[in-house]
């Protein structure tokens, strides 16, 4: 039903999904939503400027502040770029300590969105629950790394800490649990009428509209669409590692949600057989202070899709252009697609389905004279 | 309604919460907390100062001064500093609790030849 005349409302920037701020304006026609405009920028920190201004080690330090849950995926991304660049080949025992690292984080920013994306569907229980896996999680990769989120287990050449068998079988004792508990979890969900009728046919993403509108991750995967850089352009040991591209055709809320669940189970097989496989030896390799000119690309799978990091050396000890794309940029176009039809009460959810990270993709600032 | 056998077992379960301030909070071993200069071993030989991403170090090398001031407020704990150490004079402790009212108090002149002290 239309009422012939169309409303505008803002939604934001104070935190419209998770706690960051982004704007968008929601042309509405009665309880519909007919048109979106993003605004962005709102943390903007001039992160591409600092990184000329610092050495490539320093930067390795500003790339893990780029965002708080995917700190690793950014670092892995950065020392991919840097490393191209001469290129370095890293310790095979570097790069299995880097793939545990990067599933755990995987394993922890999914639970997270996955208690974040049922509260928002009024299912605080499995809020509670996720969460609670997500603590045992970060506990986890303090045990490893050093700390909670920011690990600073990458280094240009290598990684910094190895893994003792100690730590492995912790590792392992979890991931049994774990895994077995989150199938309970899926099958929670799955069978929970409230958060089914609060996300089924919500938030409707077609394959057509997914690839027009250049979605990446776990959003273009329920969308019934097979893309993953891990398979597609295989970095570190991925090419070794079998795994499945876990997709779902849903298209919708709950459909995002099941994608996510089944990768943590995924994730869970990866880091038990990087595991089984990790060769002994050294884990670092000693790193020149300064790249010929030259310019390198890397790219990660980031838990909310794919991480781009661009780097241009100039012979110097610091780079000349440092470029990042992060994925929730990739996803912004999608979300306001799906935006369109949607109920005014379904906005949240479907802006916190494609797990948003706002401050992570602010690489511009407008300014209106 | 699957969910209600785990929550019956959560019932008879102990609180997984630490009541932290007033109980000692789990610290794993490893943890990266704030880092302190043995002076015996410093050589003063400025490869912390290079190494810090944000600054919080400055080595003195000659006079009265002498040493090392650190900015605790700068740090972000990374260790970096104890990897560049020739010496293996900066030690990582694993204390977190750091929190002050005043500036002032976090920075650290470490001189040497003295036993280390708080500016």
């Amino acid at each position: 039903m239309s009422y012939g005349s169309t409303i505008k409302i803002p939604v934001g920037p104070q935190h419209p999904a998770l706690k960051e701020p982004e704007y968008f304006l929601l042309e509405v026609d009665g309880d519909f939503v007919v048109n979106v405009k993003p605004r962005i920028g709102y943390v903007h920190r001039g992160l591409e400027k600092a990184f000329e201004n610092n050495t490539y080690l320093h930067d390795l330090y500003l790339a893990e502040r780029i965002c708080g849950i995917c700190s690793h995926a950014h670092t892995t991304c950065y020392t991919q770029a840097v490393e191209g660049l001469t290129p370095l080949e890293i310790p095979p025992r570097a790069k299995h300590i880097r793939v545990i690292m990067a599933e755990l984080e995987r394993l922890h920013s999914h639970s997270l969105w996955v208690g974040i994306a049922a509260h928002e569907a009024g299912y605080d229980t499995m809020f509670m629950y996720m969460w609670k896996e997500r603590e045992i999680i970060m506990d986890l990769m303090e045990e490893i790394s050093g700390n909670r989120v920011t690990h600073a287990i990458n280094t240009i050449g290598g990684v910094r800490r190895d893994i003792t068998d100690e730590q492995a079988n912790k590792i392992r004792k979890f991931l049994d649990r774990f895994e077995s508990d989150m199938k309970g979890y899926i099958k929670a969900l799955e069978n929970e009428p409230t958060f089914i009728k609060r996300t089924r046919g919500v938030g409707i993403l077609k394959p057509s509209d997914a690839i027009a509108t250049c979605a990446i991750g776990p959003t273009l995967r329920a969308s019934g669409i097979k893309n993953d850089v891990r398979k597609d352009d295989p970095y570190l040991v991925y090419d070794e590692i079998p795994f499945n591209v876990i997709v779902n055709d849903g298209c919708d809320v709950f459909a995002r949600t099941i994608v996510r669940c089944e990768e943590m189970i995924e994730s869970a097989n990866i880091i038990r057989y990087c595991l089984d496989h990790m060769p002994s030896g050294e884990i670092r390799i000693k790193a020149p202070r300064t790249f010929p000119p030259n310019e390198s690309l890397g790219r990660v799978e980031a838990p909310r899709g794919e991480l781009i990091h661009y780097t241009k050396s100039n012979g110097t000890v610091k780079p000349e252009r440092h470029k990042v794309r992060a994925p929730t940029l990739g996803n912004l176009l999608s979300v306001c697609k799906t935006l369109i039809g949607a109920h005014i009460a379904d906005v949240p959810l479907i802006l916190a389905g494609i797990d948003p990270c706002f401050s992570c993709m602010d690489r511009i600032l407008v300014k209106r004279v | 309604m699957s969910l209600l056998k785990e929550a019956i077992k959560q019932v008879l379960k102990k609180p997984v919460t630490i009541k932290y301030p007033f109980e000692p909070g789990i610290v794993p071993p490893g943890l990266r907390g704030k880092p302190i200069w043995d002076m015996s071993k410093c050589v003063l030989c400025v490869l912390c100062q290079n190494a810090c991403p944000t600054s919080a170090i400055k080595m003195i090398p000659k006079g009265p001064d002498a040493g090392i001031i650190y900015w605790l407020d700068r740090c972000i704990f990374c260790a970096e500093c104890a990897d560049a150490c020739p010496k293996k004079a900066i030690i990582i402790t694993n204390e977190f609790e750091l929190a002050d009212f005043s500036r002032a108090n976090m920075i650290y002149h470490y001189k040497k030849g003295e036993a280390s002290q708080k500016k």
